[in-house]
């Protein structure tokens, strides 16, 4: 149901405005991202990007293009500011978040530019709630300066293979190491933990495997409390791509549908803990 | 050693350890020529329960030569190994348990579905036996009933419920909640079941005896029972003996093995078959100079059993102990060298049993010559914890 609350005059101040129809589409993939309280919210005409960190080793980001929203509308080419997202999440679903179908809380977001707050007009039959929430200067996300001409080692797995052995990951291992090779044992997740220590192997015909694509063999240890987050994202998506680039930088893209079936990612780049060859 | 589990198998294993799991934090492995024994034991030595798998339970089983191999491990990392049940079902195609002595290594590698391989590498530590003494065919009372029975009978009791006293007669078994006498009897609530004898697959009562165990402990017992279908066999005798509760098929054999109250006054002169003990003094008498006797005596209040001087000898295959636990708690203690640090009111002395208590069941130990063993021959292992610290 589209607001039809603002003024001509109003819409014309603000830099940013975007409205969904289904608040849903921007909060559950949120969800897939707060691991901590503070996002850097960049605008651009070609959607938004939600970008969390922590401690400088990590960064995730969700995608929501301009076509998912019913209305994006932009006067700058890049408009960012930066807000608690766990606040945010909760006035996204101010209403409860009821799962009645044809029940859906509609949104409308807007941004007046520095220093404004960032406003939230939020409505479910028939009754508007207005929140506004503090915005801040936006820090510069990190550029872990991952490119794809750098990727050594790149597999496409589907999300049902890697959602049980990321759950049950022994969580007294600090780190989850990643192997991933062009020969045995093509892609291996492991563990080491108190009791000992558990790997989980993938083979590159399984049928789970839609792409396998790797020119060297490479292992590196990630911080297990830094990737444990990432298990969100997955539950929420269909696909993972995994990627190490070089240096054994470690690249996650998810595939998320939303409850419209479109299409949005959530990503997250780590740095390794340490090489081991 | 090197053994292969297949197709539903898979399941029954993962489910035999979940039930150890509630008995103890330890798992113990012993791979022998008739059968896998995958034991437990609970830190008071009240609970014990063993599963056993014959080779046929396996696609493959190969067992290490040599000396006998034993271990132990945190069985949670074993859990572990078998988080999702239900998945296990769907995905896993099969389980191959491996052995790294070098290593001090068991590896579990699950083959499942799509490709995937998970593998488990579990240190462990070597230990000694671990085995329960109990003969199940000497039992006076012995019942056998379908799991829902048992389950549909626990169901009425809260899961917070320690104890349950179990009473038979030649026709009837009665079930209720076990209230203790120091509690409030105004806020009691007891709650009591009565099952007929046409109920069971099997109703033989020897001794119109009530008995009274630790209900907890057995839960686990009736979930794998449950899941599997398979019976469960109920063997019993006088209050201070262990009830055993048994299932098996033709691969397999699962016994839990707990302690009993022992409340009966006129079992206490009965219950020591120690042929060799001397008779005891009277009781306030603590001319034998045992510190623990008197803390136990000022402790619990009630009158200490007679004392008894010279090693504690080993029960035979069917006896139980006595022991002093604290009025309040009913679990045994068994002075062990593991055990050392335990409370005051719990020191060993098993030769006095005062009023109320349960009684400890034996365990088997792989000390075979240890001096400290009664001069009773005893055809099966001997007492493990009374032996080891001998103040006497």
């Amino acid at each position: 149901m589209p607001l039809s609350t603002q003024s001509q005059a109003d819409e014309e101040q603000y830099v940013f405005m975007a409205s969904l129809d289904n608040a849903r589409n921007l909060s559950n993939i949120l969800k897939a991202i707060t691991f901590k309280d503070h996002a850097i919210f960049s605008a651009t005409p070609n959607g938004l990007k939600v970008t969390v960190e922590d401690s400088k080793c990590l960064q995730a980001n969700a995608f929501i293009q301009a076509d998912i929203f019913q209305e994006f509308t932009i006067r700058e080419d890049l408009v960012g500011f930066q807000v608690n997202l766990t606040v945010l999440l909760d006035c996204l679903n101010i209403f409860g978040g009821s799962t009645v179908p044809g029940v859906s809380t509609a949104l409308r977001m807007c941004y007046k530019g520095y220093g404004y707050p960032l406003t939230l007009f939020l409505e479910e039959g028939g009754v508007v709630t207005v929140c506004k929430i503090n915005t801040q200067e936006p820090e510069e996300p990190i550029d872990f300066e991952f490119c794809s001409s750098n990727v050594t080692n790149k597999v496409i797995l589907q999300s049902e293979s890697l959602k049980e052995p990321f759950s049950e990951l022994d969580m007294t291992s600090e780190v989850l190491q990643i192997t991933m090779s062009p020969s045995q044992p093509y892609f291996r997740l492991s563990t080491f933990g108190n009791s000992g220590n558990a790997h989980y192997d993938y083979s590159k015909d399984s049928d789970m495997v839609e792409l396998f694509k790797c020119t060297k063999t490479q292992t590196n240890r990630y911080k297990m409390s830094l990737l444990k987050p990432s298990t969100k994202a997955l539950a929420l998506s269909c696909k993972v791509s995994v990627r190490t680039d070089s240096r054994g930088f470690l690249s996650l893209q998810y595939l998320v549908r939303n409850d419209d079936g479109q299409i949005c990612f959530v990503e997250y780049y780590c740095c390794p803990d340490e090489e081991v060859e | 050693m090197d053994c292969v589990v297949t197709g539903g198998n898979v399941k029954v294993l993962a489910k035999a350890i979940h039930s150890l799991s509630r008995i103890g934090d330890e798992l113990y492995v012993e791979p022998q020529e008739d059968a896998l024994a995958l034991r437990s034991v609970n830190s008071s030595r009240s609970a014990y329960a063993c599963f056993l798998f014959a080779p046929l339970f396996f696609s493959r089983y190969t067992i290490p030569s040599g000396h006998a191999f034993r271990c132990k491990m945190a069985i949670k990392s074993v859990q572990a190994v078998f988080r999702s049940l239900a998945s296990l079902e769907k995905t896993v195609e099969k389980c191959h348990i491996e052995l790294d002595k070098q290593k001090s290594r068991l590896t579990f590698t699950l083959h499942c579905k799509h490709g995937l391989l998970k593998t488990h590498n579990l240190s462990f530590q070597d230990s000694e036996s671990l085995q329960a003494v109990f003969d199940k065919d000497s039992c006076a009372n012995v019942f056998r009933a379908q799991p829902r029975l048992l389950v549909d009978t626990v169901v009425h009791f809260p899961p917070s419920l320690e104890e349950v006293t179990v009473a038979v007669s030649d026709e009837r078994m009665w079930v209720r909640n076990h209230v203790d006498e120091e509690a409030e009897q105004s806020k009691a609530m007891l709650t009591e079941l009565c099952l007929a004898s046409d109920e069971f697959d099997h109703f033989a009562v020897g001794a119109h005896n009530s008995i009274t165990f630790c209900l907890k402990e057995l839960r686990g017992l009736l979930v794998f029972a449950e899941s599997t279908g398979l019976p469960i066999s109920m063997y019993f005798d006088e209050p201070g003996s262990p009830v055993v509760l048994s299932v098996t098929d033709s691969v397999l054999e699962g016994d839990f093995v707990l302690a009993t109250l022992s409340d009966d006054p006129n079992h206490r002169k009965n219950n020591s078959r120690r042929a060799h003990t001397p008779p005891p003094p009277p009781p306030d008498d603590f001319m034998n100079d045992d510190i623990d006797a008197y803390l136990i005596a000022m402790d619990t209040s009630i009158a200490p059993g007679p004392s008894a001087t010279g090693p504690p000898t080993p029960s035979l295959a069917r006896s139980t102990f006595s022991k002093q636990p604290a009025a309040a708690n009913h679990k045994t203690r068994i002075h062990s060298e593991e055990e050392e640090e335990e409370e005051e009111d719990e020191k060993t002395d098993l030769d006095r049993p005062p009023n109320k208590k349960f009684c400890s069941l034996f365990f088997g130990s792989v000390l075979p010559s240890s001096s400290q063993m009664s001069t009773q021959p005893v055809t099966s292992q001997e007492v493990l914890a009374s032996d080891s610290e001998d103040d006497t």
